[in-house]
């Protein structure tokens, strides 16, 4: 975008262009050292720190659809869930292994995820945006009336997950939680760099800003908006794994409409298509509800309340969107 | 048989108006504006709190409470518009949301701080209490209560749309605003107006819940799902589609968990599912 | 010479090190409610009772202060809860842990109470299943089949009712009453003739109350949440004419509430309850305790959330009177066990075996006493245990 002569070189312009696009800032390195400042400095918050990982993952695979594909959701604690429970019911099927666990619920729900993407793909706008709410809601009472299964209300019970490589089990303070979540949120913002910076992350970006005129110009959308859809619902179910796991605590809260309202509130609190604004709005809006919870159990909400509406008078374009306008005036 | 049939679809009715109030003025914010306003169930909410106030600290009949009702929420829906939302009339949903989500908490939190957690009930008059029964089939006298004001309220927005000089302005400006802003249409006037009837509407629909479901300081957040599928179903902008929808998801509903108790909760977020599926702009949108 | 100066100062150090002790250590009890979100209400009530039994009982112990941590989960989080619990433990250093409104997050919190070793009071969360999930756990609300099992043999043998349809919420607490019920009556002789279950969250009921009416049972029992809906569904009941005496009318307690009586009016009369706490039990302990409650709450009355919190503050000073100060979890464990007192719902004990609960259950209708509608007593079962615990095993 800054760089003009990458727009008249042709094809080997664009790859150079969007292989330098994929080039790591110092802005992320400075990010992925930040990462590890709870160990050494807030060792009592390391719970809080893994649950903020789970989260960042999960706003992240909200990201790539809504940031980047413009496909609106208020539905997305739905895959979020079903990767907790998959996780979960895996464990008692006497198999209590966690990477591989991992890998098979985000499998599984990403072909949840594909069968939906079918519908997802065919409505736009308000109608995409009641739909998800209506498929996550739907989802939730499925869970509530299949209570011979879940564990219903109560939750379900005798999730015994292993340690992880057999060594690392899960203590009180949090050290192994947030070790395997943090490795896992890395490995996901790997993969989730590697598909906005290719040229599918562009196409997608095209279909956000102008759906009709892609397939004019030989990108055709809704295979795409499907496959971007399968991942991003695959990484919301391995978020939702990581919850069971390192809680061995699954209940019917991993499917509800709140959590898939907070999602959407993290990611645009933080600054949508953008990777880390999602990752920066999630810390800020824990961070935020942890302190000012502890100040006030009871009227914490009113702060956050302030605090979004004052984010969208002041910055628009999210936390991390008014950070880099502040930085690229700086730098002029 | 075909009397209890008729009893709960009756009582379907009832339920699904109560729903049309609460929403409509969503609706035509929405088409009007594009402004998605989550903070409209705050609005009933809002409304159900004065009437509460109206009827128990000011010792009012519950007649004055509901016109109060709808003034109070109108008042400060108006006073929000002009400080607060029309700044974010250009700035993209997403910020709409974030926003008005952000209003919903605060608004919350307020409820809590002045009311407390807890349930109120509200004195209603006695005669609004009780049945009538009709060959040998009772209906409750609020339900007829609450279809009559559903009707009431749709007569006075039919005509007041199709049949004054300002309902022809809300029409040009929800078609196309830059034309009607051309033609010398006070566009931002018009908005503001809108808008407290709509905050209004809500208001006398919170006010008129409290007897059907109570009221507690969720319900901002609760009834918002409730709100949203009325206006999805029944299409942006469209006060004929709202109704048709309330109606039909609050028929639908009742028949829906009388004749298969075991889909129950599912009905409803199945019915609006499938409506979008078929029709994206819902039954009577047109945009 | 030498080793007298030795002595006296090792008196003096032990001296000002015991005085130290008693001067500034304090317990640490972490309270872990939803006190926002859906469930607001409960954990207000919870911790009101919390906070009467400490400004009744002083905020001293053997010496020791008792400092309540707050902590909240925000609605139904399981997840939350066992991060908070962890919190409290490895931040706060708090000694015992309490609260837990409901159930999955007393579930959630359970493993940190047996890793951590402290113990964890369950104040209301009322599944029977919460106390065997860790030997720290003691449990001072109630559980649902404690109260409706009784009350199923009740409806049968006293209430002289042969046939009856139950009507609950769709969820975990809603299956467990309909269970517990049904498995009383019918072991009692009675049969259910139908049953329906409403979804938690829709809250217009008049088509159950229609199937219950085609059904036309000699008596329905009825179980929902507390807050909006038992007055929704005492109105749609009247509506289709199901009153007492024509239809007999069961439920737990919350159907009865306060609030709900004020909103139902006169159809309320005759509704048959079952309940641990009855807010009228005339009773000097019973008449200040709400006296004092009302006070301290802008007149609002107390529920089964405020007396199972203000019941486990005082099995938390009792067992730390017992341990004289030792805030271990197995001796406060130990302490608790077996403790026996006069709670204003009544003579009240921990089972030594389950850590749970045994009290009395009432059975109350509804009255005009004076004008306004109360849940008078109509008979007591005393001594109630939860029927299930072992039940499994």
């Amino acid at each position: 975008m800054s760089d003009p002569s990458a727009n008249n070189t042709g094809l080997d312009g664009a790859r150079a262009w969007i292989m330098r696009q994929g080039r790591w800032s110092p802005f992320e390195v400075a990010f992925w050292l930040a990462v590890f400042i709870p160990f050494f400095f807030f060792p009592t918050y390391l719970t809080l720190a893994s649950q903020i990982a789970i989260a960042a993952l999960f706003v992240l695979s909200v990201d790539l659809i809504l940031g980047y594909a413009g496909i609106i959701t208020l539905g997305h604690a739905m895959f979020f869930g079903l990767g907790a429970y998959a996780a979960g019911l895996l464990t008692k099927t006497g198999w209590g292994e966690p990477l591989t666990g991992l890998l098979i619920s985000g499998a599984f729900v990403a072909l949840v995820g594909f069968l939906v993407s079918f519908i997802i793909v065919r409505v736009q706008h308000l109608a995409l945006l009641m739909i998800t709410l209506g498929l996550g809601l739907l989802t939730m009472e499925l869970a509530n009336s299949m209570s011979w299964l879940t564990g219903g209300t109560d939750g379900l019970q005798g999730v015994s997950v292993w340690p992880i490589f057999g060594t690392f089990d899960y203590d009180l303070w949090g050290y192994t939680a947030y070790s395997y979540t943090l490795i896992v949120l890395f490995i996901g913002v790997l993969i989730a760099r590697r598909i906005v910076n290719s040229a599918f992350g562009l196409s997608l970006r095209g279909i956000r800003e102008n759906l009709n005129r892609m397939p004019a110009i030989g990108a055709p959308h809704q295979r795409r908006l499907q496959v971007i859809y399968t991942i991003s619902a695959g990484m919301a179910g391995v978020a939702g794994a990581l919850l069971t796991q390192t809680t061995s605590q699954v209940a019917l809260d991993v499917l509800s409409f709140q959590r898939s309202a907070d999602v959407v509130v993290m990611l645009i609190l933080g600054g949508t298509g953008r990777l880390y604004g999602g990752i920066i709005g999630a810390i800020i809006f824990m961070v935020a509800r942890d302190q000012l919870a502890g100040i006030n159990p009871q009227y914490w909400y009113f702060w956050i309340g302030i605090l979004l509406m004052i984010v969208v008078l002041v910055m628009p374009k999210g936390i991390l969107g008014f950070l880099a306008q502040i930085w690229e005036r700086v730098r002029r | 048989m075909t009397g209890n049939l008729l009893i709960v679809l009756f009582d379907g009715l009832a339920f699904g108006m109560l729903l049309f109030v609460l929403s409509v003025g969503l609706s035509v914010t929405l088409g009007l504006m594009n402004f998605v306003n989550l903070g409209h169930g705050a609005f009933g909410m809002l409304g159900g709190y004065l009437a509460l106030v109206v009827t128990r600290e000011a010792g009012l009949s519950f007649f004055v409470a509901l016109p109060a009702a709808f003034v109070g929420a109108a008042v400060v829906g108006i006073a929000c518009e002009r400080t607060l939302f029309r700044r974010l009339y250009r700035s993209g949903e997403l910020n709409q949301v974030l926003f008005t989500v952000g209003l919903v908490f605060v608004a919350t939190s307020i409820a809590t701080f002045l009311f407390g957690t807890g349930q109120q009930p509200i004195q209603i008059p006695d005669m609004l209490r009780g049945w009538v029964e009709i060959g040998g089939l009772r209906f409750g006298i609020y339900r007829i209560f609450l279809i009559v004001v559903a009707l009431v309220v749709t007569a006075a927005l039919v005509f007041g749309l199709e049949f004054t000089r300002f309902g022809a302005k809300v029409r040009a400006a929800v078609d196309n605003q830059r034309v009607a802003q051309g033609l010398g249409i006070d566009v931002d006037t018009i908005f503001a107006i809108t808008f407290a009837l709509g905050c209004g509407l809500a208001g006398l629909g919170g006010a008129l819940a409290i007897e059907i479901v109570g009221l507690d300081p969720t319900f901002a957040i609760h009834y918002l799902i409730y709100v949203l599928i009325v206006v999805a179903v029944g299409g942006l902008g469209s006060i004929g589609g709202s109704f048709v929808a309330a109606a039909l998801l609050g028929i639908a509903d009742v028949a829906g968990k009388y004749f298969v108790p075991e889909l129950g909760s599912f009905l409803i977020y199945l019915l609006m599912v499938g409506v979008l599926f078929w029709r994206p702009l819902g039954l009577f949108g047109k945009r | 010479m030498p080793t007298k100066t030795t002595f006296v100062i090792a008196v003096a150090t032990g001296l000002t090190w015991s005085i130290g002790v008693h001067a500034q250590e304090t317990v640490k009890v972490g309270v872990i409610l939803p006190y926002s979100g859906p469930f607001a209400d409960a954990a207000n009530q919870l911790d009101a009772g919390i906070k009467l039994y400490m400004q009744q009982n002083g905020n001293m112990v053997d010496g020791k202060t008792i400092e309540i941590v707050r902590k909240d989960t925000g609605g139904p989080a399981p997840d939350v809860a066992k991060r908070l619990a962890q919190e409290l433990v490895v931040r706060d250093g708090v000694d015992i842990i309490a609260g837990f409104a409901l159930t999955p997050e007393a579930l959630g919190a359970a493993d940190v109470a047996t890793q951590a070793k402290k113990l964890m009071v369950v104040m209301n969360a009322a599944t029977s299943v919460v106390t065997e999930k860790s030997p720290y756990i003691v449990r001072t609300s109630v559980t649902i089949p404690q109260v409706n099992y009784a009350f199923g043999k009740w409806a049968f043998e006293k209430g002289g009712v042969k046939q009856a349809y139950t009507l609950v919420a769709d969820y975990g607490p809603g299956h467990d009453a309909e269970k517990s019920f049904a498995q009383g009556f019918t072991e009692a002789g009675g049969s259910i003739i139908g049953a329906d279950k409403t979804p938690v969250a829709n809250p217009d009921f008049s088509a159950f109350v229609q199937r219950v009416k085609d059904a036309n049972p000699e008596a329905v029992y009825i179980f929902v949440p507390g807050g909006g809906q038992p007055a929704a569904i005492g109105k749609a009941l009247s509506e289709r004419g199901l009153t007492p005496p024509a239809t007999r009318i069961f439920g737990q307690g919350e159907l009865t509430h306060p609030e709900a009586l004020e909103s139902m009016g006169a159809n309320a009369l005759g509704i048959v309850t079952t309940f641990h706490y009855t807010l009228e039990r005339e009773e000097p302990l019973n008449n200040a305790f709400v006296a004092a409650y009302r006070e301290a709450n802008n007149g609002r009355s107390p529920d089964l959330f405020s007396i199972g919190g203000y019941d486990g503050m005082h099995l938390i000073y009792e067992a730390l009177k017992k341990t004289n100060g030792d805030v271990s979890g197995d001796a406060l464990v130990e302490a608790a066990k077996g403790m026996a007192w006069d709670s204003p719902r009544g003579p009240i004990s921990i089972d030594p075996e389950t850590r749970d609960i045994v009290q009395n259950v009432y059975i109350r209708e509804v009255q005009e006493v004076d004008g306004t509608l109360q849940n008078v007593i109509i008979d007591t079962i005393e001594g109630v245990k939860d029927p299930l615990h072992g039940a499994n095993n």
